[in-house]
């Protein structure tokens, strides 16, 4: 190594040294941490005491945490689809050539500024079964409906219902969709004209251009966003948290693995199983990920390869 | 860049802390960290400020810290407690056996402070494993409150409530009002509003949660007929009406909490409601507050459930004497009965001044000290495993109100898992069981 590469090495090294530092003690010391403390009973004020695989064991015959696993991933999947197909919708009716274009993208994108304990509070009376929003603007089409089928048709009790809790907080997370719209604007935005107007001369109708110039040119914008969602959803906490005010919601019905490991590690002090819950965590969002990463290897098309 | 030196002033300024009261200066600084904010959170600073005026040796610097059960338990396991602190008497158990606190057995001797001063439900509460851990400052007991103008309009005598639970429900049925779709308009008594001692609600019915050792008592006679008992409100009322219904209860301290509201006419609550009923009820709202009915036909004496705010000296803490010392002068008659009087409770002391009782807004405080005194009143649960179990309690009864679950469904599971949630922690008390005893006879032993 010549002088003038070891210097730049050193300075190199010394521009990253902060970053590393936090790294090592901030993320690679607790993950390693939270390895050992699964393995161990620890209440955070005596010292852990080991227990081989007992938090994992216990974690597979514990009915709450199945019931949190099952909670998570039918949010993951009901939000990220409708989250998605909801955001791309958008952003195609906002690129289109209309007066007050600008306006419009701010008013949808202005809802994702909103905190999220605010979004909570705010959708807490929204989703009220007796006198929120949502259920007086259903109140009509539901009576409709009911006399229609000869049966009363009452709007849903969304967060004291277990049936309907779930759908209460998917809407909620529809909230936020103005974030991703803007993203998936940029990303229409770059899609060059001449394939439109090249699918037009072959006389294609819109539905068959959005399929075959929007859908695949879109395709790794639409991929980074439901990476970015699996994460998000999969590690769900404040919206619910808040909305069910620190609870599990009616019949455990918004209990997310995330909740569940904060439950146990502060409020049970059972340590050892909440870093155990979170490696499990951990692993079911990598294998969710690469498995998403492959079928993304098939699908997304990549206009500079 | 010209932003930058700007930036770093802000810092600066950020990093500077409150001026410091110039009455600390030279005196020994007590951290004390407090739960209360609002008039609670007054009434405990105006018993430090009498304190700091009191003496020139300790200064107290009170900090109000939220979610306290969780961030106590954190600072002490970070070995930067404060010297004194605020807690509930629920969370005792559980810091005792974490190893959390330091025992005050000879410091409140040392401070003449023993059983005889307080009334014995209170003192029993600051007692665990044999030890005595904290002592009680603002009390309360759970009493029925109705609504007199409702009991009048359904035709019930409005000075006479519910003497036995079957009354209760007579009441109920009499109260209630139903709009034509079928939902609920009025309630007269939901278990789950406000739903607080839900944990504690076997007691009405003779029951209690654990044997004190190790083992969950829901099997137990009592214990079915109380969730036999709640079966019976989906039943009657429709579980999912009842939810509806709740679904527009406002916040408890406002005008729009539903028992200020008229929509259930018959809640339990503590000592503290007289004072939000006087800040948010109507101007002429009626009510009467007695000992909650129990599920027999005479009982001997009224049934509750106590609970007390309470003093601690965490582990660690730094000026333990003069914790103490700051605890003595709030177990004094005179601060003791200012600081309840100013939260609008009554004292845990057995002695009570004359001027205390005449000063008191409240207008039904006898009956809350006959209930803190009688032999049928217990401490509210207290179990190593408490916020798993008020938890799963709080999930499985409102399955059973919501009709959902029937009440041997909802007993028997909340029974199994929170057996095992018991051993589990049983089991960790078990292996430092004799290491604490040790530890805390040695600090008894040498004591600062």
């Amino acid at each position: 190594m010549s002088p003038g590469e070891s210097t730049r090495l050193r300075q190199g090294l010394g521009f990253i040294l902060p970053w590393l530092v936090g790294f090592l003690f901030f993320s690679l010391y607790p993950l390693l941490a939270s390895l050992w403390f699964s393995l161990c009973d620890y209440s955070v004020l005596a010292s852990p005491v080991f227990i081989g695989t007992k938090n994992f064991t216990d974690m597979a015959t514990d009915p709450v945490f199945w019931q949190a696993l099952r909670n998570t991933l039918a949010f993951a999947f009901a939000a990220i689809p409708l989250g998605t197909s909801l955001a791309i919708g958008l952003a195609i009716l906002l690129n289109q050539p209309v007066r007050g274009r600008g306006f419009f993208r701010t008013v949808f994108f202005l809802p994702s500024l909103v905190p999220v304990i605010s979004l909570a509070i705010l959708w807490q009376w929204i989703l009220n079964g007796q006198m929120g929003l949502l259920n007086t603007l259903l109140h009509y089409p539901l009576e409709w409906v009911g006399h229609w089928l000869g049966t009363p048709c009452p709007p849903p009790d969304w967060l004291n219902d277990p049936h309907f809790a779930l759908w209460g907080l998917v809407f909620t997370g529809l909230w936020g969709t103005g974030h991703a719209m803007v993203i998936y604007l940029a990303g229409l935005q770059e899609i060059p004209a001449e394939l439109y107007e090249a699918a037009e001369l072959d006389g294609t109708n819109a539905w068959q251009r959005f399929r075959h110039v929007t859908l695949p040119m879109l395709s790794p914008v639409i991929f980074f966003n439901v990476i970015m969602g699996v994460i998000g959803t999969l590690q769900t906490f404040a919206v619910p948290f808040i909305l069910t005010n620190g609870g599990d919601g009616p019949g455990r019905s918004l209990l997310f693995v995330a909740t569940y490991i904060y439950q146990n590690a502060f409020s049970y002090w059972n340590m050892g199983y909440a870093c155990s819950l979170a490696l499990f965590l951990f692993l079911l969002i990598a294998l969710i990920t690469l498995w998403v990463v492959r079928i993304g290897e098939k699908r997304v098309h990549y206009a500079g390869r | 860049m010209r932003l930058l030196p700007i930036f770093f002033c802000g810092l600066g300024l950020a990093a500077c802390s409150a001026p410091e009261d110039p009455r600390a200066r030279g005196r020994l600084v007590l951290e004390y960290w407090e739960k209360w904010t609002g008039y609670e959170g007054d009434a405990i600073a105006a018993v430090v400020e009498d304190f700091n005026n009191s003496q020139e040796r300790i200064f107290v610097r009170r900090l109000t810290v939220s979610k306290m059960d969780q961030k106590l338990i954190l600072a002490t396991s970070g070995r930067n407690p404060p010297d004194v602190a605020g807690l509930w008497n629920t969370y005792l158990p559980a810091y005792v056996e974490n190893n959390a606190l330091l025992p005050l057995d000879r410091l409140a001797a040392e401070a003449s402070i023993g059983e005889e001063d307080y009334i014995p439900v209170f003192w029993e509460m600051c007692r665990h494993r044999g030890h005595l851990w904290a002592l009680p400052t603002t009390p309360s007991v759970a009493a029925l409150h109705w609504n007199k103008k409702i009991f009048r309009e359904a035709g019930l005598d409005p000075d006479q409530p519910p003497r036995t639970l079957a009354e209760l429900e007579r009441f109920n049925e009499k109260i209630t009002r139903k709009n034509p779709d079928g939902t609920l308009d009025r309630i007269g008594h939901m278990p789950q509003e406000p739903g607080w001692w839900m944990r504690d609600f076997n007691r009405w019915f003779g029951g209690k949660v654990w044997d004190g050792e190790s083992r969950l008592l829901l099997d137990s006679e009592p214990n079915r007929r109380f969730f036999a008992w709640l079966e019976t409100y989906p039943r009657r009322f429709g579980g999912p009406a009842m939810y509806r219904l709740r679904g527009g209860f406002g916040n408890f301290a406002s005008p729009e909490n539903p028992f200020f509201t008229g929509k259930v006419a018959m809640v339990m609550h503590g000592v503290w409601l007289n004072n939000f009923i006087r800040n948010y009820a109507p101007p002429d709202f009626e009510y009467g507050a007695a000992a909650f009915p129990a599920d027999e036909e005479n009982p001997s004496d009224p049934v509750s459930v106590a609970e007390a705010d309470i003093l601690v000296i965490p582990a660690g803490s730094r000026h333990p004497r003069e914790a103490m010392e700051f605890i003595r002068y709030v177990q004094s008659q005179a601060a003791m009965e200012k600081l309840c009087l100013l939260m609008k409770k009554f004292t845990p002391l057995r002695e009570v001044s004359p001027g205390f009782l005449e000063n008191h807004p409240h207008p039904y405080l006898g009956v809350f000290l006959e209930l803190a005194r009688s032999p049928r009143t217990a401490p509210i649960l207290n179990i190593p495993s408490f916020n798993e179990y008020s938890n799963d309690i709080e999930t499985n009864v409102n399955e059973v109100l919501r009709g959902a679950l029937t009440g041997e469904e909802g007993r028997t599971r909340l029974s199994e898992r929170q057996q095992k949630a018991l051993q589990d922690k049983l089991a960790r008390w078990q292996r430092v069981a004799g290491i604490r005893e040790a530890a805390w006879r040695r600090e008894l032993d040498e004591a600062p």
